[in-house]
């Protein structure tokens, strides 16, 4: 039995996969040394780090001069999607159209390069943009830049991003942190960023994808290019291939095994009363499931789950880390207060899923119990 | 608009004002409004949310006389 046991938050981070343990430990005494340096300590690192770049680029399809190691998902993205920007507009104010549920690492790179043009699009119910929504606010006078996540790192809904029908020229960054390692990676963008943590890597690794075919200037200060986006750990840089390079080698049978374990947990969560489950039932995350129960606070059903041995993740406000409610509930429509957010790792077991579902039922109802309506 | 009910949630937090909502819904006639004063974040979204999972109509936000929002609900069933 995994000692991540109740574990349910892996779409925050993932517990370490053995693959990456063995590496790391492996790579901590061999790669240390800075790989820009000619002398042996240099060149074992360099030798680690080209490694790591040709086997995540394998693992996306891209080529390894496409790949680089950032500090993290959210240093990827801000390099990614702020690079694409620099490259159209030399810096001076041109706009992003991006959806409304984008990861808030996407929010505040697009809030900290302040433009009037640019451009949210909402999106339905589930939580998906209309394509063609996504190609007018695309074709708005000065927008240089069109930034999509592949897949909602909440309700965990796919978007359609190879259906964008985008002007010749208009680069699309790709915010794909939720589904690497996950579900296939769509084929249509500039830039692509994602975080090692969040598929069985190490925390402290983000991973930034530029085609040769894009135009991308490295944002910040000092840098030299993808191949150095600050000082990689190459350590950890080479771990995060070895999980990733894991992970994929049995995508589809652990993909085929969550969405039937989600699919338990959305039947589940269905039948309390007054609790709406949020996000496409199909076209989704495969390990990811998010609902809302009228009248319980976000942090009452965390830590009331947490006293049953489960950890879980809540978008709702009034929760120790926010006080205000998640951007992507709200921009759906959905409640936002009693929200828990169910991610399985993934090697969780089916007895795991019923004693989830056992322990979801009882605190609802429990709680439900005290409110007194 | 006047309401038959306006409750007062001020510095009530997620999702006490939408359980005084619940509670106070049998207090009003169908067809009747009651409104629901509150500034915590969560209301903008969680009452419109209400109304639909409860079936219920949702008439609007406006402002109540201290810059508050307040939030008007119909009775529909």
């Amino acid at each position: 039995m995994s000692t991540a046991r109740g574990y349910l938050d892996t779409a925050s981070a993932e517990p370490l996969h053995p693959a990456a343990r063995e590496t790391l430990l492996a790579a901590l005494d061999r790669g240390f040394g800075d790989p820009r340096r000619l002398h042996r300590a240099g060149r074992d690192a360099r030798l680690l780090l080209d490694n790591a770049r040709a086997v995540v680029a394998e693992c996306l399809g891209v080529h390894a001069e496409e790949i680089g190691f950032a500090a993290s998902g959210t240093d990827a993205v801000h390099r990614g999607l702020l690079g694409l920007l620099r490259a159209r507009s030399g810096g001076s104010g041109a706009g992003v159209a991006h959806s409304a549920v984008e990861h808030s690492s996407v929010l505040q790179a697009v809030q900290w390069a302040p433009s009037p043009d640019h451009v949210t699009v909402g999106v339905d119910a589930s939580g998906r943009v209309d394509p063609a929504a996504i190609a007018e606010a695309a074709r708005r006078p000065g927008v240089a830049v069109v930034a999509l996540q592949s897949a909602n790192q909440e309700v965990g809904t796919r978007q359609p991003v190879d259906d964008l029908d985008l002007p010749d020229g208009l680069p699309l960054f790709v915010d794909a942190a939720a589904s690497v390692g996950r579900l296939p990676l769509p084929g249509l963008w500039s830039a692509l960023a994602a975080s090692a943590h969040k598929w069985g890597g190490p925390g402290g690794v983000g991973v930034l994808a530029v085609r040769r075919s894009a135009r991308w200037t490295t944002p910040f200060p000092g840098d030299d290019g993808l191949d150095q986006l600050g000082t990689t750990w190459v350590p950890g840089a080479l771990a995060a291939a070895a999980a990733l390079q894991a992970v994929l080698a049995e995508r589809e049978e652990t993909a085929a095994r969550q969405h039937r374990q989600v699919d338990r947990i959305r039947a589940c969560a269905a039948a309390l009363p007054d609790t709406e489950v949020v996000g496409d039932p199909d076209e989704r995350l495969p390990h990811l499931v998010t609902f809302s129960c009228l009248y319980i606070s976000g942090d009452e059903l965390v830590s009331a789950l947490d006293r049953h041995g489960f950890g879980v993740a809540s978008g709702s406000a009034c929760t120790a880390s926010t006080l205000e409610p998640s951007h992507v509930l709200a921009a759906m429509g959905a409640l936002t207060h009693g929200n828990v957010r169910v991610s399985l790792r993934r090697d969780s077991t089916d007895d795991e899923v019923e004693d989830f579902c056992a322990a979801l039922t009882a605190v609802v109802t429990e709680i439900r119990a005290s409110v007194d309506l | 608009m006047s309401a038959a009910v306006e409750l007062d949630c001020r510095g009530a937090v997620c999702p006490r004002p939408i359980i005084e909502l619940a509670k106070a819904l049998p207090s009003v006639a169908v067809g009747e409004t009651l409104a629901v004063v509150a500034d915590d974040p969560a209301a903008r979204h969680d009452v419109p949310a209400w109304c639909r999972m409860r079936g219920q109509e949702y008439v609007g936000e406006e402002v109540a006389d201290d810059g508050a929002p307040r939030y008007v609900v119909r009775r529909t069933s």
